[in-house]
């Protein structure tokens, strides 16, 4: 039997070493590696997996020193005595508690094979897709209660069911890869170790409301991604999965991607209509739709990549298994991304309904550091923060929306206690103005008023007066923008303000985080 | 591209680029990449190859953090500053760059070598805090061995 050992190309596992470790590893025994993506379980990486009757066996973190020693100890017959083995993946607690359908594939398979991929499940969807009418593809989207994973959770059968119904030659399908939010990487982690997904379940989108060209619309900060895009394109392309006539159906969809410019702006979808159209990325006033005038005027889906790549699933498995994960109005699962100061970081697909603590907890094993965890910011950078007596709030778009909070793309960010909260209100500020598209007002110089304002509660300039001032300039954002870049900065400020207020009223000059300020 | 000139380059990006739908993003990123910057003597280029005016084009330039008019440092150092590496210590990460180039974001060290930039957020929140340099991210990096990277770079070892 030859040896399978896999190491992935993961852009955060090659931040950690994975390809030191790879190369030492190769010289060292001559094996072919596979490079697959990351499982997500990120802090062990660079993960090495080798395959036994058993299943696989994981190792890590593993470092360039580790390879000798590991080799000594029976690696590559997936021997478990030495200190990094994690015994078998799949047993692996934080990886065998998740539901993935989603990021079924992550992980497992070779991302630059499309017979790994179709091995897999993979073209199962688009294949019985093909066998349907367009309107019944809508209908299986709209019954598998899919709702859009960018952050808005609108629900994707409607929208595609209006792309559908407006008449037209030219209609687009745009998939949103700008993955701005701070503490999120399910996008990233996605493209990289199951890029097809991605390519089958926009393919699937084409023939459903009848589009006959597709851009991805990816964050130049992914390099790695925008390479195994690339390749699985080509592949798709060769194979016939891509371009004229797909699997001689009369169907075309041609697949194109292009690279945003470091813009967080571009992440909302008319923004990003407009940089795709080679213009400013400033955000459109709607309606119109983008689903009725979009890119180029034309009819246009725009759909996140967890959205999108979650399409495949819904299609092999059917509407009613999706659906039949999750509460309430949140159906199917959520990949939730743990980060921040957390022992266990990575990606946690689940059903919706997980409590927050059982996400810090369970799945992230608590505070990295000797100290307690105290705020988390779920949502993004335009989320709230949440003090440890909301924890037990269930994980779905409703129960967070009750307290004012958001679940958005999904990122959980921990702080313990040394983060200093009025220095993050005031980062929320500095970052509105930083990505402010600058159309209106109350966002541009808002934001701007919002860093100084905050500035001058820290250095206990006239706190009350300013602290009163914050809360107003707050309101004016919220009510006066065109966009949540505008609209929700408020949301981790005024959380700050709420449950954090002792941080607002230290001494002058000073910060919990000991810097100066 | 030895013997080119600039000029020769943004004709040729324009040229590999046009007949692209929405061209004008596709041009700029190449010019960027081949010459370090987008020299605004050009800019004319550009403008008449898409059909627009030279203030569109300067207008595309200026709204995107990776365009840039005038030349880079050899090296770009980006450090994040996002969430989640404030939250594993990201800003003392950011203090002991600035504190051993002796210079602020958006800078570049007086020989030319260094040009310092923010970053917001690189995807790699599972391993932070995170820096970049030229194209490679770091992970999990402390401020020691993110000095030890930039001494690295600055005796060429990199
Ligand atoms: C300021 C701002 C930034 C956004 N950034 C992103 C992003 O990076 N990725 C994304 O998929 N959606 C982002 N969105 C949401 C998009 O506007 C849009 O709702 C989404 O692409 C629709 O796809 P979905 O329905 O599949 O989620 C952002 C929205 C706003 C207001
Ligand atoms: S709220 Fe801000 S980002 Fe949104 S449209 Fe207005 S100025 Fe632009």
């Amino acid at each position: 039997m030859t040896i399978k050992v896999f190491i992935p190309q993961d852009s955060s596992a090659i931040s950690v070493g994975a390809n030191q470790v790879a190369a030492k590893l190769s010289e060292q025994t001559g094996i072919d590696l596979i490079r697959n993506g990351s499982r997500g379980l990120f802090w062990l990486e660079p993960m090495i997996e080798i395959e036994t009757d058993a299943g696989r066996v994981a190792y890590g973190p593993v470092t360039v020193n580790d390879i000798e020693p590991l080799l000594e100890q029976g690696l590559l017959a997936g021997e478990q005595r030495h200190p990094l083995c994690l015994g078998l993946t799949e047993e692996i607690p934080f990886l065998k508690n998740q539901q993935r359908l989603t990021f079924e594939r992550a992980g497992v398979i070779d991302p630059a094979s499309l017979d790994d991929y179709k091995a897999h499940s993979g073209y199962q969807g688009l294949e019985r897709a093909l066998t349907m009418s367009s309107q019944a593809c809508v209908d299986e989207v709209k019954g598998s209660g899919l709702r859009g994973r960018g952050g808005a959770a609108f629900p994707t059968g409607i929208k595609w069911q209006t792309v559908h119904d407006v008449p037209g030659e030219k209609k687009y399908i745009v998939c949103n890869a700008d993955e701005g939010d701070s503490g999120t990487f399910a996008d990233r982690l996605q493209m990289e170790a199951d890029p097809f997904g991605l390519i089958e379940g926009m393919t699937i989108a084409a023939i459903a409301v009848g589009a006959d060209q597709g851009y991805i619309y990816l964050r130049e900060e992914y390099p790695h991604a925008h390479a195994m895009l690339n390749n699985a394109i080509d592949s798709a392309i060769a194979a016939n999965l891509l371009g004229e006539n797909i699997l001689d159906s009369g169907k075309t969809f041609n697949l194109e991607v292009r690279l945003g410019a470091k813009s967080y702006i571009c992440g909302e979808e008319t923004a990003l209509l407009e940089s795709l159209e080679g213009k400013r990325g400033v955000v459109r006033a709607k309606p119109p739709l983008p689903a009725i005038e979009g890119l180029f005027g034309k009819p246009t889906v725009v759909n996140n990549v967890l959205s999108l790549s979650t399409i495949p699933t819904i299609f092999a498995k059917g509407a009613e298994y999706y659906a039949s994960f999750g509460m309430g109005r949140s159906r199917g699962t959520m990949p939730f991304q743990l980060a921040g100061n957390l022992k266990q970081t990575g990606l946690v697909e689940l059903a919706f309904g997980i409590t927050l603590n059982g996400l810090l907890n369970d799945f992230g094993g608590g505070s990295a550091t000797d100290k307690p965890l105290r705020a988390v910011q779920c949502g993004g950078p335009l989320g709230t923060y949440l003090p440890e007596s909301q924890w037990g709030i269930q994980m779905d778009y409703e129960a967070l929306a009750g307290i004012g909070g958001v679940l958005g793309h999904g990122g959980v960010v921990a702080f313990d206690t040394s983060v200093d909260m009025s220095e993050q209100a005031s980062f929320s500020m500095e970052f509105c103005a930083e990505e402010s598209c600058g159309k209106c007002t109350p966002c541009r110089v808002g934001a701007i008023r919002g860093v100084e304002t905050i500035e001058k509660v820290r250095n206990d300039d006239d706190r009350d007066a300013n602290l009163v001032l914050l809360n107003s300039l707050c309101n004016t954002m919220e009510s006066g923008s065109l966009c949540a870049m505008g609209g929700m900065t408020p949301f981790p400020v005024k959380s700050a303000l709420e449950h954090f207020s002792e941080d607002f009223y230290q001494p002058a000059g000073s910060t919990k985080s000991g810097e100066q300020s | 591209m030895i013997a080119n000139t600039k000029h020769q380059t943004v004709l040729s990006a324009i040229e590999a680029n046009q007949h692209l739908e929405g061209a004008m993003l596709p041009i700029l990123h190449q010019i960027q990449h081949d010459l370090g910057h987008i020299p605004s003597e050009h800019v004319i280029d550009i403008a008449q190859a898409l059909n627009v005016s030279r203030a569109e084009v300067h207008g595309v330039i200026s709204f995107y953090h990776s365009f840039t008019t005038s030349p880079k440092g050899k090296h770009v150092i980006e450090v994040c500053r996002a969430e989640s590496c404030q939250a594993k210590g990201g800003r003392a990460i950011e203090a002991a760059v600035k504190a051993k180039l002796g210079i602020d974001f958006e800078q570049t060290t007086d020989d030319g070598e260094i040009t310092l930039e923010p970053v917001y957020c690189l995807g790699n929140c599972g391993c932070s805090p995170a820096v970049k340099i030229n194209s490679d991210v770091y992970g999990r990096v402390t401020t020691d061995s993110v000095e030890n990277l930039i001494d690295g770079l600055l005796t060429g070892q990199h």
